[in-house]
């Protein structure tokens, strides 16, 4: 028998079994790197803002997308419950994607502006003190640590080398940037260069206390709630044309 | 070995500890300082142990004809820690889910964070070392060999002890790169990288130098999945670190192609870290255990190639109905369906090798204990084709149901087939009686885990389809009957059964634990000197 040979060397076993298990990644994702559906642009996808990139930080940190999704399939029900399914161009930069795998607690696609600051605020702190069925651990800490963003634009640029469209003067405003949303003062240059009028976004950056701690202290709240508040906020379905051919790929 | 390779080695673990005080005295947050110190401690300690045994010449008495065993029992002893540890701290989240209580509002003890702890303790901890402790010991055996490369099978093994610590001390102090299963930032995939590589070395350079003419069927699987398994790593992990002397990194690619490639990953961690080579455990272990020749020599072949070719296929299951291209859902789905059928060539193998040995159930409760696990295995490769099935998957996806699956095979395939094989060694490695301390606590273990098993599956398949059911539920006007956390609610009574589920098995593991310690002592439980198992004619 043929196979005889392959026992008796364990070099061709080597590469012959190197070969085998080489195929499957090499067809199914060598290809999505040129596709159009997964490398589209939308209108309105901005890069995050620094504020927004460091709470996103937090949520990797805590390990939110082990019962968090942030993928909405294309359901009735889903729809219905969350909003309209998830495009690939509104987690293009996601370095990394979190899409999740697992709803203990419900997706977080699209809950921007589904609920007030303060309502997260009291909801981190406490969750049973607003949802008393709710099994999510407390996070009271993150009102008390200070956010640590001396190296921010360091973020930008390590994200803009991977391809997230970060200019020199985002990079270099990264830390004006940061303060400015956190507080909500002095602003314009944050919208200059996040806001709906350069990136055609469906919703304006928003800059305030998110917190909700004073604005002398900017604290992993401020970063985390700024960030979920524009989870899925960007693109514009009212705008968005499904059945447009462009976006039927 | 010769004194100028062990001072060349001094050498490198030298300048090792000069490096990690380097990264220690650059550190940009407190994490990566706090890892700079172990990997420093972890230099100097070695250095120390192996300038000790070049003074007092203590490695000079190392045959090169015989079997280097001391490194496999180590890793026994290191399977049986990190197993009753990675089940507890299972126990322990699996109990914050029924009583939220317990995550005391705390960073270090919240589900978030000790999740992974979990994830990595069982797979990486308990079954990566009775991977590298069992291939070790096989590879041996089968090939009439000594391990290759000198003392570089210990590099391996605390190197790996070192990869466990820093990834678990990294999760609950809050370093993830958010890749399940892959949760270790860069650093210390580097690190894994070059033991890896150095278990490759090893159990390769030991096929190559055997004293038969043809490898055994158990060594085909444990060389693919430490050759895969070396692929998965390096394709998942490419990042870009913020700084060299910080923790933090960001993954090279984003969105879709970075969610295929690490299912990719993910889903391979399961057909070969846990598939691949435990079936090298099972082609060695059973026919051994059973003293019978595995059923199908032709079946092995068939199966082998079938499986690892497949398997690489399956990842996008775990992305059906997300904007992935539909394309590779489909192709994803058709090759997890036809993964069934090489994952029951080696169930068939596996069980049928107990061809004229059935009797042996009655009486050999290790011998009941792979074989079991050989029947869990059939049962999970059946259920992941047909929850691989969108539609199918359309309901379970996101549920409990797929935590249920998980379990049926990790709890059952990979921890009985584990568990059986670790008895198989105790015996013959450390207990001088050359039997087990008692055969009657190995039968409580055996029930014990079964029973556990059955109320985990059976509570995550019930919450699972449940929840799942009740998410797409609509009342007769068109509006969804429940809102999210209603099916939250609904979940406790499953989540308190699961959790107990999860003690019976963590109970049967520290049972195990125990029958080892007496064992190794040379005990035999009173009333038991007449039982004579298989294992003490070995």
């Amino acid at each position: 028998m043929k196979h005889d040979k392959i026992e008796r060397s364990a070099t061709l076993l080597l590469i012959l079994s190197f070969l085998v298990v080489t195929v499957g990644g090499l067809v199914e994702i060598i290809p999505l790197f040129w596709l159009n559906n997964t490398i589209e642009k939308v209108k309105g996808m901005r890069p995050y803002t620094p504020l927004e990139l460091a709470g996103r930080n937090i949520y990797i940190r805590e390990g939110c997308y082990l019962c968090h999704s942030q993928m909405i399939r294309p359901f009735r029900d889903e729809v219905e419950r969350y909003g309209h399914y998830s495009l690939a161009a509104e987690s293009m930069y996601d370095h990394p994607f979190q899409w999740g795998s697992k709803r203990t607690g419900p997706d977080l696609a699209r809950v921007g502006g589904k609920y007030s600051d303060q309502w997260h605020v009291q909801h981190l702190i406490d969750p049973r003190a607003v949802v008393p069925e709710s099994v999510m651990p407390g996070y009271p800490f993150l009102a008390q640590n200070e956010l640590k963003f001396d190296d921010i634009a360091d973020h930008l640029r390590t994200n803009a080398a991977l391809g997230v469209p970060y200019d020199e003067d985002m990079i270099k405003n990264a830390k004006a940037d940061l303060i400015a949303q956190a507080t909500g003062e002095n602003t314009e240059g944050l919208i200059k260069r996040y806001g709906k009028e350069r990136w055609g976004s469906a919703t304006e950056v928003k800059a305030r206390d998110f917190g909700l701690n004073g604005k002398e202290k900017i604290t992993e709240m401020d970063a985390l709630v700024a960030y979920l508040q524009m989870l899925g906020t960007l693109v514009d379905f009212k705008t968005f044309d499904v059945k447009n051919v462009e976006n039927l790929r | 070995m010769s004194l100028t390779m062990r001072w060349l080695q001094m050498g490198l673990l030298g300048l090792g500890a000069v490096l990690a005080l380097f990264m220690a005295a650059n550190a940009k947050d407190a994490l990566y300082q706090f890892h700079a110190w172990i990997f420093f401690a972890a230099a100097v300690l070695a250095l120390f142990f192996m300038a000790r045994n070049t003074m007092s010449g203590s490695y000079l008495q190392e045959k090169d004809t015989e079997y280097m065993d001391k490194v496999v029992k180590y890793g026994i002893v290191a399977t049986m820690f990190w197993g009753v540890v990675g089940f507890a701290v299972g126990v322990y989240v699996a109990s914050e889910l029924a009583f939220p209580w317990l995550n005391w509002d705390f960073p270090l003890t919240n589900f978030g964070r000790l999740r992974p702890v979990h994830t990595s303790a069982v797979i990486f901890a308990f079954g990566g070392n009775a991977l590298i402790a069992t291939s070790f010991y096989v590879v041996q055996r089968t090939n009439r060999a000594r391990l290759a490369f000198g003392n570089l099978a210990w590099f391996v093994f605390w190197g790996y002890q070192l990869f466990i610590v820093l990834a678990a001390t990294s999760y609950v102090l809050g370093g993830s790169q958010s890749r399940e299963y892959a949760e270790p930032e860069w650093y210390i995939d580097v690190w894994l990288t070059i033991v890896w590589v150095a278990y490759f070395l090893v159990f390769f350079g030991t096929l190559v130098k055997r004293n038969v003419s043809h490898i055994y069927v158990a060594n085909w699987f444990y060389l693919s999945f430490i050759v895969t398994i070396a692929m998965l790593h390096l394709g998942n992990n490419l990042a870009l670190p913020v700084s060299f002397f910080g923790t933090k990194s960001y993954s090279l690619l984003s969105g879709a192609p970075d969610a295929i490639t690490q299912w990719w990953y993910g889903h391979n961690a399961v057909g070969f870290f846990l598939t691949a080579g435990f079936l090298g455990m099972m082609y060695y272990f059973i026919p051994k255990q059973a003293e019978r020749p595995v059923y199908s020599y032709r079946l092995s072949i068939v199966h082998f190639w079938a499986l690892i070719f497949t398997y690489i296929w399956a990842g996008p299951h775990h992305l059906h109905y997300t904007a992935l291209p539909d394309w590779v859902q489909t192709l994803g789905m058709v090759m997890s369906v036809i993964l069934w059928m090489p994952s029951w060539g080696g169930m068939i193998n596996g069980l049928m090798t107990l061809s004229g040995a059935w009797d042996k159930l009655r009486t050999d409760p290790i011998l009941r204990m792979l074989v079991i696990a050989v029947a869990f295995y059939g049962m999970s490769t059946f259920e992941g084709p047909m929850m691989s099935i969108k539609s199918v998957n359309a309901l379970s996806h996101f549920t409990d149901w797929t935590v249920g699956h998980v379990h049926s095979g990790a709890l059952g395939w990979v921890g009985m087939i584990t568990m059986g094989s670790m008895y198989f060694l105790i015996a013959r490695m450390f207990s001088p009686t050359g039997r087990l301390y008692s055969y009657t606590l190995v039968s409580w273990h055996f029930w014990l885990a079964t029973l556990g098993i059955v109320l985990y599956a059976a509570s995550m398949w019930v919450s699972g389809i449940m929840q799942g059911l009740m998410w797409r539920e609509y009342d007769d006007q068109g509006f969804l009957v429940y809102s999210f956390v209603e099916t939250v609610e609904a979940m406790h009574p499953y989540y308190v059964i699961r959790a107990l589920g999860g003690g019976l098995y963590l109970l049967g593991g520290i049972i195990m634990a125990y029958n080892f310690y007496m064992s190794a002592k040379g005990r035999v439980r009173a009333g038991e000197a007449e039982l004579a198992p298989a294992t003490a004619q070995a």
